[in-house]
C-alpha cells in the first residue's frame, strides 16, 4: 500500500505524458485524477494506519548504491511525519488534479499539464517518504524540476521562460548548499541512512570539523548548510526572489507547488532533521532569525502588490517565515502543524483566486477588478473562509496553529525568539491587512472593469468549486481536530520519534503557560487589521492613495520588493555576464582561438606571405643566397669543425 | 714577400673570385656585368688550378683547366645567345626588369 | 728572383684593378675591355707558373672569342647607358660584409694550409720529362684522357648548335637562294618557244 501511494501519481504521470496523444485530453484528465484521488484516499487510510495506528515501518524497495561504505537504498520510511506529509500532499494533489479539470479545460496541451502535476506528486512523496539523505535529494531535485517545467508550462511565453529558469537557478543556489550539508553529514557519520545518523548524533555534537579554513562546530556547520538548501527551497529571504515570478505558471501549479507542498519542503526538511537540530543551537538560532524576518519582509511587500496572485505569493512566503521561526525555537509539531493547515488555506486561497480569473477573463490586476461579490457568491464566501483561516480568526484553522507559534516563540524566552515574537505579531497584523484588502479591491466597490469583462463575469463549474469545498472543509475543520494531536497534550503519543525535541527547548511545553495577553495579541492583531483595510478600502477609499503618495518613497521601496532584484542583477547577473563576456572574447577568442586554430592559421599564414618575400624573382637574388650559405658552411667548418 | 709561393697566386685568385661574386649582386646595370663577373670567378678557378699545377708538379690541375676553359666558353656562348633573345622580347636586359620568377 | 716577384706583383695587382673594373665600369664596353685586360694579366701569370700553352689558349679562345663575342653582343644591343639605373650602393653594406667573410675565410684557409709531406707520391700526371709544356700536355690529353677531351668536343658542338637554335628567326622579306630548286629546274617550265611573226609583238 505504501508503495501503491508512492507510484500511483508515476504511473499516471507516465500514461498521461508519454501515451497523452492516444488516450487524449479525458483520457489523460481520467488517468491522472483518477490515480491521485486513489493515492489520497490510500494517503487517509495510511494516516489513520501509521500516525494515528502507531504502526510505522519501513518498505524496503531495492539497492540503489553499493560502493565500498556508501549504501543507499530506495526505501519508503513511513512514520508520523511521513504520514501527515503524506496525507496532505495527496489530498491537496488530487484536488488540484481535479480542479485543473475544469481550469485548464480550453489549454492545448491538457496531457502534458496533468502529467507534470502527477510526476511533481510523485516526487513530492518520494521526498516525504526518504528513508536516507540521498532519495531526499533526489526527491528534492524532482520537484525542482517539475516547478521548472510548471512554471514554464506556456513556454511561448518569454516571461514565463526567464520565471522558470530563476525559479530553478535560485534553487540551485540552496541546493549547493544542501549538498554540501550531506557532504558533511557522510563525513561526520560515514553513513547517509536516517536512523543510523540520527542515532549517531548525540555523540557528535561537540565534534568540530574544518570548513574553509575554520574550525567550526561540526553538527552546526552541517545544519546550517542544511538549512540553506531549505531556504532556497522554501523562499526564505534571500533566495526568495523566486517565487513571486514563479506566479507566471497557472493557477493550479500555483496552489499546489507555490502554497501547499513544494516550498513546505523545507519546514518538513528541517523537522525531519530535528534529531541534528536540535544539537546545534547556533544553527536553531540562525534559522528563527532568518525565518522570523522573512515572515515580516514578505508581508511588508504583500501590502503593496497589485497582482492578486502575488499578493497571495508573499503571504505564502510570510508563512513560511513563521513556520521556520517556529522550527527554530524547537516547536517542529507547531511548524507541521502549521503546514498542514497551511496547505488547506492557501491552497485554497490560490484557487479561488484562480477561480475569480477564470472568471474575469485571465485579468490579474485587483485594481481591475471590483464588484464581484453579488456575481460570484460561492467563490466570494470560500475566499471569506480562506482569508479568514490565514489571518488567525478563530475557529478557523489558522488561529490554532499560528497562535501555537506566536507563543512557543515566546516562551523559547531568548533573544531571538523575542525578535520573531515581535516581527511575527506585526506581520499577523499585515496579513490581515493585506488579505481583506485583497478581498475589498476584488470583490467589493464598483466595478473597475469594463463592460465586456463584466459581462462574461461567472461562476465557475462544479468541477472547479468542489476541490474549494474540500479544501474549505480542511481550512476550518483541521485546526480544532488536529491541535490535540499535532501541538496538544497528545503529541508525545503522536509523533513519537519522528520529531525530536530535547526537553530544555521544549518550547511548545511553555507556551501553554503564556500570560493571556500574549495568547491574545495575534488575534487582536489580526482584526485591528481587518478594520484599517476596512477604513481604508471600503470606509475612506481615498486613504491608501494618499499614504502612498505621503510616504512615496516606502511605497516605492515596498512595491520593488526592496529592490532584491535589483541588488541581485546588480551584483550577481552583471558580474556574471561580465566574465561570461570576458572569457567568451578574451579567454576563449583571444587565448585559445588566438593560440589555437585561429592563432595557428595566421601565423602559418604570416610565415609563408615572410618566406614568399625570398622569392624575389631575380636571379642574382639566388646566387646570393647561395653565396651565403656557402660562407655560413665554410664559418661553420672552420669555427667548430676543425680541429 | 719576394719569395712568390703558392699562397700569392691563391690570394689573387680568391681576390678575383670574390670581385666576381661582387659583380653578380651588386651590379645594378644589365645582365652583361653578370655574364662576365661569371668569367672572372672561372678565371680565378683556373689560376688556382694551374698555381697548383705548378707546385705540385701534377699537370692534371692544367688539363682540367683546359677543360674549364672550354665549358667557360660554351657557356658564355649560349648565355649571350639567350639574352639577345631575351633582349628581342622584352627590349630591356636591365637587371631589375628581370623577375618573372617572383612568387 | 726580384723580377720575378716584380713581374708577379706587376700582373697580379693589374688583374685585380681591371677585374674591379669590369664590375663598376658605367660603359658596358669599358667593362668588356676591362675583362681583356684581366684576361691578358692572367695569361701573364700563367707564364710565370710555367703553364706558357694555357696562357696563349687563354689568350686566344678567351680573349680572341669570348670577350669579342661580349663585345659584339654589347654593341648589338641598344643600350643606353646614359639612364641605366644606380642601385649600387643599396646592397653594399650586406654584399661587402659578405664578399668579405668570404675572403678572410679563405685568407684562413690559405695560412693554415700544411702540405702533406708524401703528397708527392699521390701525384696523378707527372710531367714528362725534357718536354715542353705544350708536348707534355699534349702527351697526356690525347692518351689517358682523350674521352674527356672528345666530351669537351661535343659540349662545343651542342653549344654551337644551341646558340644558333636560340637566336635564329625566320627574316621576312629576306630572299635566298635554294640551291636545290635551281638545280632541278627543267626546260619545259622555263622556256617557251614562240613563233613571232615579223613585225608583230610577243
Amino acid at each position: 500500500m505504501s508503495v501503491a501511494v508512492v507510484f500511483l501519481p508515476l504511473l499516471g504521470a507516465i500514461i498521461a505524458g508519454f501515451f497523452g496523444r492516444w488516450i487524449g485530453d479525458r483520457g489523460a484528465q481520467l488517468v491522472t485524477c483518477g490515480g491521485l484521488l486513489l493515492a489520497a484516499v490510500l494517503g487517509i487510510v495510511l494516516f489513520f494506519k501509521v500516525a494515528i495506528g502507531g504502526d510505522e515501518f519501513v518498505t524496503q524497495i531495492f539497492t540503489w548504491i553499493d560502493a565500498g561504505k556508501l549504501q543507499v537504498n530506495w526505501a519508503l520510511h513511513f512514520d508520523t511525519l511521513s504520514a501527515v506529509m503524506v496525507l496532505v500532499v495527496t489530498v491537496v494533489s488530487a484536488m488540484v488534479h481535479v480542479y485543473s479539470v475544469g481550469y485548464m479545460a480550453h489549454d492545448p496541451s491538457i496531457p502534458r499539464f496533468m502529467s507534470y502535476l502527477s510526476l511533481f506528486t510523485f516526487f513530492m512523496l518520494m521526498l516525504v517518504t526518504a528513508d536516507n539523505f540521498v532519495q531526499l535529494f533526489f526527491g528534492w531535485e524532482g520537484v525542482g524540476l517539475c516547478s521548472y517545467l510548471l512554471v514554464g508550462f506556456w513556454y511561448d511565453r518569454p516571461t514565463a521562460n526567464a520565471a522558470a529558469i530563476k525559479a530553478f537557478v535560485v534553487n540551485r543556489v540552496g541546493d549547493f548548499g544542501f549538498a554540501l550539508g550531506i557532504f558533511a553529514v557522510y563525513y561526520i557519520f560515514g553513513t547517509l541512512h536516517f536512523e543510523e545518523v540520527f542515532k549517531a548524533a548525540p555523540d557528535q555534537a561537540g565534534l568540530t570539523m574544518n570548513f574553509l579554513g575554520w574550525q567550526v562546530n561540526a553538527l552546526t556547520c552541517t545544519c546550517i548548510l542544511l538549512f540553506v538548501g531549505a531556504m532556497g527551497k522554501s523562499a526564505q529571504i534571500g533566495l526568495h526572489t523566486w517565487l513571486p515570478d514563479a506566479m507566471e505558471g497557472p493557477t493550479p501549479v500555483s496552489a499546489l507547488i507555490h502554497a501547499a507542498t513544494m516550498v513546505t519542503a523545507g519546514v518538513f526538511m528541517v523537522a525531519r532533521f530535528s534529531p541534528l537540530f536540535e544539537y546545534a543551537p547556533i544553527a536553531l538560532a540562525v534559522v528563527v532569525v532568518i525565518g522570523g524576518t522573512t515572515a515580516l519582509f514578505a508581508a511588508t511587500v504583500g501590502v503593496a502588490q497589485t497582482d492578486i496572485k502575488r499578493v497571495i505569493a508573499y503571504s505564502t512566503c510570510s508563512q513560511l517565515g513563521y513556520m521556520f521561526f517556529a522550527a527554530g525555537v524547537s516547536a517542529y509539531p507547531a511548524a507541521i502543524f502549521h503546514l498542514t493547515t497551511h496547505a488547506f488555506f492557501k491552497a485554497l486561497l490560490f484557487l479561488g483566486a484562480g477561480s475569480v480569473i477564470h472568471a474575469m477573463s485571465g485579468e490579474q490586476d485587483m485594481r481591475k477588478m471590483g464588484g464581484l461579490w453579488r456575481l460570484v457568491m460561492i467563490t466570494y464566501i470560500l475566499m471569506w473562509i480562506g482569508s479568514l483561516a490565514l489571518a488567525g480568526i478563530p475557529p478557523f484553522a489558522g488561529y490554532f496553529s499560528k497562535d501555537v507559534i506566536l507563543e512557543s516563540a515566546w516562551a523559547a524566552h531568548s533573544g531571538v525568539g523575542l525578535y520573531a515574537f515581535i516581527l511575527g505579531t506585526f506581520a499577523a497584523f499585515l496579513t490581515a491587512f493585506y488579505s481583506w484588502r485583497l478581498l475589498f479591491l476584488t470583490f467589493h466597490g464598483a466595478p473597475r472593469a469594463d463592460h465586456e469583462t463584466m459581462h462574461h463575469v461567472h461562476e465557475s463549474p462544479v468541477v472547479m468549486i468542489l476541490p474549494l469545498v474540500v479544501l474549505a472543509t480542511g481550512a476550518v475543520v483541521a485546526g480544532f481536530l488536529g491541535y490535540h494531536s499535532f501541538v496538544g497534550e497528545g503529541r508525545e503519543a503522536f509523533w513519537r520519534e519522528s520529531i525530536l525535541v530535547l526537553k530544555p527547548h521544549d518550547s511548545i511545553e511553555g507556551a501553554e503557560h503564556v500570560p493571556a495577553i500574549i495568547s491574545f495579541l495575534p488575534l487582536l492583531m489580526a482584526l485591528a487589521g481587518i478594520a484599517v483595510a476596512w477604513l481604508s478600502y471600503i470606509y475612506r477609499p481615498g486613504i491608501p492613495a494618499a499614504a502612498a503618495r505621503m510616504f512615496r518613497p516606502v511605497y516605492l521601496f515596498l512595491l520593488n520588493k526592496w529592490y532584491f532584484d535589483e541588488l541581485y542583477d546588480f551584483i550577481f547577473v552583471r558580474g556574471a555576464m561580465l566574465i561570461g563576456f570576458g572569457l567568451w572574447k578574451g579567454g576563449d577568442g583571444a587565448v585559445i582561438d588566438g593560440l589555437g586554430p585561429d592563432g595557428l592559421a595566421a601565423t602559418t599564414q604570416r610565415a609563408a606571405v615572410g618566406t614568399s618575400r625570398l622569392q624575389t624573382g631575380y636571379v642574382y637574388h639566388y646566387a646570393f643566397a647561395m653565396l651565403i650559405g656557402v660562407v655560413l658552411l665554410v664559418t661553420w667548418y672552420l669555427a667548430f669543425q676543425v680541429r | 714577400m719576394l719569395q712568390i709561393g703558392l699562397s700569392h697566386y691563391l690570394t689573387v685568385a680568391s681576390i678575383l673570385f670574390t670581385l666576381g661574386i661582387f659583380g653578380i649582386f651588386l651590379n645594378r646595370k644589365n645582365v652583361i656585368i653578370i655574364l662576365m663577373s661569371i668569367e672572372l670567378m672561372l678565371l680565378a678557378v683556373n689560376i688556382n688550378f694551374v698555381a697548383f699545377s705548378a707546385f705540385l708538379h701534377d699537370l692534371v690541375g692544367q688539363i682540367f683547366a683546359m677543360f674549364v676553359l672550354t665549358v667557360a666558353a660554351a657557356e658564355a656562348a649560349i648565355g649571350l645567345a639567350i639574352l639577345v633573345v631575351y633582349f628581342r622580347n622584352r627590349g630591356t636586359i636591365a637587371v631589375e626588369d628581370i623577375n618573372l620568377m617572383k612568387g | 728572383m726580384i723580377i720575378q716577384a716584380l713581374a708577379f706583383y706587376l700582373f697580379a695587382i693589374v688583374a685585380v684593378a681591371a677585374g674591379a673594373m669590369v664590375v663598376t665600369a658605367r660603359n658596358p664596353v669599358h667593362s668588356v675591355l676591362f675583362l681583356i685586360l684581366a684576361f691578358f694579366n692572367s695569361a701573364g701569370l700563367f707564364v710565370l707558373l710555367g703553364a706558357e700553352f694555357l696562357a696563349m689558349i687563354l689568350v686566344v679562345v678567351y680573349v680572341g672569342a669570348v670577350a669579342v663575342l661580349f663585345l659584339f653582343v654589347v654593341m648589338m644591343l641598344d643600350i643606353n647607358f646614359v639612364e641605366l639605373r644606380e642601385g649600387f650602393l643599396r646592397y653594399l653594406p650586406i654584399g661587402g660584409m659578405v664578399g668579405l667573410v668570404l675572403l678572410a675565410e679563405l685568407f684562413l684557409v690559405f695560412g693554415a694550409w700544411i702540405t702533406v709531406p708524401d703528397v708527392a707520391s699521390a701525384v696523378t700526371a707527372p710531367p714528362a720529362p725534357q718536354a715542353s709544356n705544350t708536348a707534355a700536355l699534349g702527351l697526356l690529353l690525347y692518351t689517358r684522357y682523350v674521352y674527356v677531351f672528345q666530351a669537351a668536343g661535343i659540349v662545343l658542338l651542342i653549344a654551337m648548335i644551341g646558340a644558333i637554335v636560340l637566336t635564329l628567326r625566320a627574316r621576312v622579306g629576306v630572299r635566298r637562294q635554294r640551291i636545290a630548286g635551281q638545280i632541278a629546274r627543267v626546260r619545259t617550265q622555263t622556256v617557251e618557244l614562240v613563233k613571232v611573226r615579223t613585225g608583230e609583238g610577243v
